[in-house]
């Protein structure tokens, strides 16, 4: 368990929106670019790293729970997502690096990235 | 910006409430003429550190435990507290914020602060145990009315009685318009918060339902319909549309496959993970489909372990996946 403050902090962070929520414990973390597998793989307070940066990502973390969203690649989302983003609570992060970086900074943090969902037998 | 955006619940409070609110009203007071002996008394009898010297409603000082201490180590216990009394008096107006407050106790390093009205007149006493258990109460007043809320939700299904009560949320999802994406899901995900159902249950409806949705937003002609049915033990919900309709509905099924044209997937939709994902989410799961006609699917999430075990077993609407 690591804060979303620490995170936010050791990976030199920008962050876009909903930073009063910043004090949520960050339980795990997931990284893609697909939507629904986020859903399926990204587990309540985890921190999901992806390069997209529209609305629907909002959505996606608002109802997964997710403790928040790191954009990398440069990708900056628009003025209509922030708004969105600060309405329903969700914390979205940006930075210029790669995602393979984020990931690897945040498994050097000690945040893990199980599936909550398990597979079906 | 970020800076500006930086405030917890307990900031937003100390800026919001005013003085008056969380002052103590009631002074306990010595007068000038009381001994050092006397005011020992009342500070002990009130269980308190400190009180403001009045005479006759003019406030003259303030004296505080460790004057008391100070005149006891000199032998002074029968001089008049007006002796030991200091006045240099911290003041701050009943209808300034908390913060005020606290900005004076961090520059003054005072106990105590004399609470006055415009006319300047002592209307209460501020300590920070004050400010500590203001702030907890407008909490909790935050906290009740959200509970009671939530109360009232909770009991819908005890308060009205029938041989099988539900309630049914109806949600439009147009088609094509992926910018509402999660809309619906969202607020259905609210209504079951308010409902006082538990986080698991409330996370697989969200999932479920934000899949369902948006296979009404990316694949149907003109959108279609998002139905909650809610009932003491069980959620239904039905996403109905009509048309295209899905060719070959076990296929629709295997994860990974999907028809989602390119600008979809661009924006990281159409992995082919939505419809098993909802399977994965639900207890039981119905998926029927003609082409040129429409698609019905139909999950139920059950709210009691017990029933799902059942149901679990009649997951067979449709041949598993490999």
């Amino acid at each position: 368990m690591t804060s979303l403050r620490a995170v936010i902090e050791k990976l030199g962070l920008e962050s876009v929106s909903s930073f009063s929520f910043s004090d949520r414990t960050v339980t795990g973390g997931y990284a893609s670019d697909l939507l629904s597998c986020t859903m399926k793989g990204a587990g309540e307070n985890y921190i999901w790293v992806t390069l997209q940066s529209h609305l629907n990502v909002v959505a996606v973390a608002s109802l997964a729970n997710l403790a928040g969203v790191i954009i990398t690649e440069g990708n900056r989302p628009d003025q209509e997502t922030i708004t969105r983003a600060e309405k329903e609570g969700v914390i979205l992060m940006v930075t210029s690096k790669t995602t393979f970086t984020i990931v690897g900074v945040l498994a050097s943090l000690g945040v893990r990235g199980e599936s909550p969902i398990p597979e079906s037998p | 910006m970020a800076e500006v955006a930086k405030f917890t619940k307990i900031q937003e409070l100390i800026y919001e409430l005013p003085i008056e609110r969380v002052m103590k009203k009631e002074i306990i007071q010595v007068s000038p003429d009381a001994s050092i002996a006397e005011l020992k008394e009342v500070l002990r009898v009130n269980r308190i550190s400190g009180v403001p010297v009045l005479d006759g409603g003019q406030l003259l000082g303030v004296i505080s435990i460790e004057d008391l201490i100070k005149a006891l180590v000199e032998g002074d216990i029968h001089a008049p507290v007006r002796k030991r009394m200091t006045t240099r008096m911290i003041t701050v107006s009943e209808n300034e914020s908390v913060v005020e407050a606290v900005k004076k106790f961090a520059q003054h390093k005072v106990g105590r602060l004399l609470v006055v009205n415009d006319q300047g007149v002592l209307t209460g006493i501020l300590t920070g145990g004050d400010i500590t258990r203001g702030l907890l109460q407008a909490i909790s007043l935050d906290y009740r009315a959200e509970e009671i809320s939530r109360y009232r939700a909770k009991h819908i299904f005890e308060d009205i009685v029938s041989d099988q009560t539900s309630l049914i949320l109806r949600y439009k999802v147009k088609a094509k318009d992926l910018k509402k994406g999660g809309n619906a899901s969202s607020k259905l995900k609210r209504a079951l918060n308010r409902l006082g159902a538990i986080p698991e249950v409330i996370r697989r409806v969200a999932i479920s339902a934000y899949e369902a949705e948006m296979n009404l937003i990316i694949h149907t002609d003109e959108g279609g319909e998002l139905i909650a049915e809610m009932q003491p033990d069980m959620i239904r919900i039905s996403a109905i549309d009509h048309g295209p309709g899905i060719p070959d509905v076990n296929q629709a099924m295997r994860p990974g496959f999907s028809t989602a044209p390119n600008w979809i997937r661009e924006v990281g939709f159409g992995a082919g993970m939505g419809l098993t994902n909802i399977r994965k989410c639900v207890d039981s799961m119905k998926l029927e489909s003609e082409v040129g006609v429409g698609t019905r699917l139909e999950i139920v999430i059950c709210l009691r372990s017990e029933m799902g075990e059942e149901l679990h077993q009649n997951k067979g609407y449709l041949p598993e996946s490999s």
